[in-house]
């Protein structure tokens, strides 16, 4: 797998962190590093740890699909996480999900526990739910990407899609 | 009421349900209840690994005596031994090591609701086709949901489905459904065989073992995972779906696939066998074997088995009976004196038939005696190069000090006609440099196999002997270990017990009287070959006696001893 020259630096900078011993220590700094690059993280992109830390590949298998933090699927260019723990889940993040897909043209009807991601049709948007993301008071909240929104009632969601394109 | 014993140096006072025994310092609780016969159920713990403590089956109620207040005494129960106060909560008695007056409790109310807990999650998700499971009879699952369960679920959402059927290895089937997630199978990989090509990925109910995509699991050790697996995730293609285990018979022997000897049990029903696992022997194989010693059996059950004696008419061979051709392979040794004959033997013969090949070659007055050097592969677990697994009962049965160092002048005579008549037993040497240009040179040539083969084609006389599982005996393995061999199952047709047909030939020639038991011809073997002096056939037992100094170590076992001392296995 190809990655880029800074990437690389970066990688080789987060490893130095550790002792030589305990270079699996950098595992998942470097997924971290991978899934900003590409989006997301895949069975190369593992490969390319393992080979990087001098372990095992089936470590880095392991924590990988470990952290629902890492996509194993490709997203759209605009990512939506909409948090479905209890006080968003009260303050109606479903409804939110809901009126998110239907503005963003989403089907989320194949979304499963292994595939929890879900595309628009024309790939801008992606999105999935999240657990708590620690903002319950001004619930139902979403990540789009980096950015943070409170109180994303289903009114106002089209609103918040028209700002990304 | 007992007499406290005092604590030695390495001992420390234990009480079990009630009991109080004597343990070695640093003993796990889970070891110290097996010494005191208290079952303690456990699945992820194993003493040849390492000790994750991630099953939870194997909660106990623990106590410590209190530190008595400066000035006071040690409050003493009626036995003398400080009062134990018990611990509120269960402590994991795998990972968990003893210290003195500890107490543990297995029985106990809240030991025993721990388990029904810990049963209970484990069948949450888990599937219950133990109808159809290989595992049923010897599962840990099945067993302890019996013992320890509940008997009846109270769940009632739908269980989480898994892969099932998955081919993760040549000789390996796993199913995720049935998987208790204990990693006995991971640690093995890791620990034993360095082979880390398993893992779970997923997590909380979803969490699965898996083999990586790119690496399966195909070590030549990998059948062992199927054995320590205690449910029945891990199924060996060669036995799944092939017999229920309550209906086989276990036999205690010994694979023959190299010089290592791996102590095994033979699993047969109606003569017929269905499978191989290792047996426990910490001077040999510890817990494993390898996968090709295991699935060596296959052989006994070709078609091409031998099952008649046969003589050569013209170009092909005809069927007689045994009295005949014991009688016409006698006469046409004794045609010829000394060394005009040779006997090529075989290091896959047992000591006893060794020894009537030394009886004999003294009857017929020859010196070529020898047996065939074969040596493959070994490696650094317990595999040996040297693929004949009696190499060391030919040296001293037939006082050979570099088996097969005879070999070459043995061709060169015969090729020269010094060397008349050939007794070869048990080796296909047309395979070996003997080929028909070499061995037409003979006039007499007597060969008993196991299997047809291009040696017997071209003997006069074939005698279809016994495989290693239809025979008892004695060997000795690579580091000197006398070890015995026992019988699984009979000889296919008219095939036979290789000392009787020997016996047989010795008697046809010597005359002398017939030994009728296995055991007396033992002793006479022992009385006159130094190594087994004193020793009797019943006498080497379950785990063998060492008998000669060979100065080789076995690695497997070397790493494992390491591990011990540092506290890692309990060993
Ligand atoms: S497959 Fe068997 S040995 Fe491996 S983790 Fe599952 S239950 Fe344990
Ligand atoms: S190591 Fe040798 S003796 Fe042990 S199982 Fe394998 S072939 Fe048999
Ligand atoms: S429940 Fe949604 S942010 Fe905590
Ligand atoms: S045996 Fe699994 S936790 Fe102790």
């Amino acid at each position: 797998m190809e990655v880029s020259r800074e990437l690389n630096k970066q990688a080789n900078e987060y490893i130095s962190h550790y002792p030589n011993d305990q270079k699996r220590s950098a595992s998942l700094p470097l997924l971290h590093l991978l899934q900003q690059e590409h989006g997301y993280i895949n069975e190369e992109s593992m490969n390319w740890v393992a080979e990087k830390l001098d372990i095992e590949p089936i470590h880095v298998l392991e924590l990988g699909t470990f952290y629902p933090g890492f996509r194993q699927t490709a997203p759209g260019k605009y990512h939506i996480r909409v948090c479905r723990t209890l006080s968003c889940a009260m303050a109606g993040c479903y409804e939110t999900m809901e009126k998110f897909c239907e503005v963003a043209g989403i089907d989320r009807s194949r979304v499963t526990h292994h595939n929890p991601i879900a595309v628009s049709e024309d790939g801008k948007f992606s999105i999935e739910f999240a657990e708590c993301l620690a903002s319950c008071g001004t619930g139902p909240v979403c990540l789009i990407g980096d950015e943070f929104y409170e109180s994303v009632n289903a009114e106002n969601v089209a609103e918040l899609i028209e700002k990304y394109d | 009421m007992s007499a406290v014993k005092k604590q030695t140096e390495d001992l420390v006072n234990v009480q079990v349900d009630g009991h109080w025994i004597q343990v070695k310092k640093g003993t796990r609780m889970i070891e110290a209840c097996k010494q005191a016969s208290a079952e303690v159920p456990h699945y992820c713990y194993h003493p040849k690994l390492t000790s994750p403590g991630n099953c939870r089956m194997c909660l106990v109620e623990m106590g410590m005596p209190p530190r008595p207040a400066p000035g006071q005494e040690a409050e003493l129960d009626n036995d003398g031994h400080a009062k134990i106060s018990w611990m509120p909560r269960p402590v994991i008695a795998c990972a968990n090591s003893v210290a003195e007056g500890m107490g543990i409790r297995t029985q106990s109310t809240l030991a025993k609701e721990c388990r029904e807990g810990v049963m209970e999650f484990l069948l949450i998700n888990h599937p219950l086709d133990c109808p159809i499971c290989d595992q049923a009879g010897e599962c840990t699952l099945q067993e302890y949901s019996v013992e320890h369960g509940k008997g009846e679920s109270r769940f009632l959402e739908n269980k989480v489905k898994k892969p099932k059927n998955v081919d993760i290895g040549p000789r390996i089937r796993l199913d995720d459904e049935r998987c208790v997630l204990c990693s006995r199978c991971v640690r093995f990989t890791r620990e034993i065989v360095d082979d880390d090509v398993l893992g779970f990925v997923d997590r909380g109910s979803h969490s699965v073992l898996t083999v990586h995509p790119d690496k399966p699991l195909a070590n030549n050790y990998s059948l062992n995972t199927v054995d320590i697996c205690p449910v029945g995730a891990l199924t060996s293609n060669d036995f799944r779906f092939k017999m229920r285990v309550w209906f086989m018979r276990e036999t205690k022997s010994v694979c023959n696939g190299c010089a290592r000897g791996c102590n095994i049990l033979i699993s047969s029903r109606e003569n017929k066998i269905y499978r191989q696992t290792p047996r426990e022997n910490n001077e040999v194989n510890s817990s494993w074997m390898c996968d090709s010693g295991r699935l060596n059996y296959h052989f006994l059950e070709s078609g091409a088995r031998l099952t008649d004696p046969m003589i050569k008419k013209g170009k092909s061979h005809e069927t007689v009976d045994w009295p005949q051709a014991i009688r016409r392979a006698a006469e046409g040794l004794l045609k010829y004196k000394g060394d005009e004959i040779a006997i090529i033997a075989s290091a896959r013969m047992t000591n006893e038939e060794l020894y009537l090949v030394r009886v004999l070659a003294d009857t017929l007055g020859t010196r070529n005696v020898d047996t065939l050097k074969c040596h493959g592969e070994g490696d650094d677990y317990l595999s040996h190069e040297d693929k004949r697994p009696n190499t060391n009962g030919a040296k001293v049965i037939l006082k050979l000090s570099s088996p097969g160092s005879k070999i070459n002048s043995i061709k060169r005579d015969i090729e020269s006609g010094s060397i008349k008549a050939l007794l070869v037993y048990g080796e296909n040497i047309a395979s070996k440099g003997f080929d028909d240009g070499v061995l037409s040179n003979l006039k007499f040539l007597v060969t008993s196999h196991i299997l047809a083969n291009p040696t017997a084609k071209l003997s006069g006389i074939v005698l279809p002997g016994a495989g290693y599982a239809e025979k008892r005996g004695s060997m000795i393995n690579a580091t000197g270990r006398l070890q015995l061999l026992n019988k699984a199952i009979e000889p296919p047709g008219n095939s036979r017990d290789d000392w009787e047909i020997l016996q047989d030939l010795n008697r046809a020639m010597d005359g002398k009287d017939f030994i009728y038991e296995l055991a007396d011809l033992f002793s006479e073997m022992a009385s006159v070959v130094p190594a087994l002096k004193g020793l009797t056939l019943s006498g080497i037992g379950e785990k063998g006696v060492p008998v000669i100094e060979t100065g080789e170590t076995i690695p497997l076992l070397e790493r494992e001893a390491q591990r011990v001392k540092q506290g890692l296995i309990a060993g």
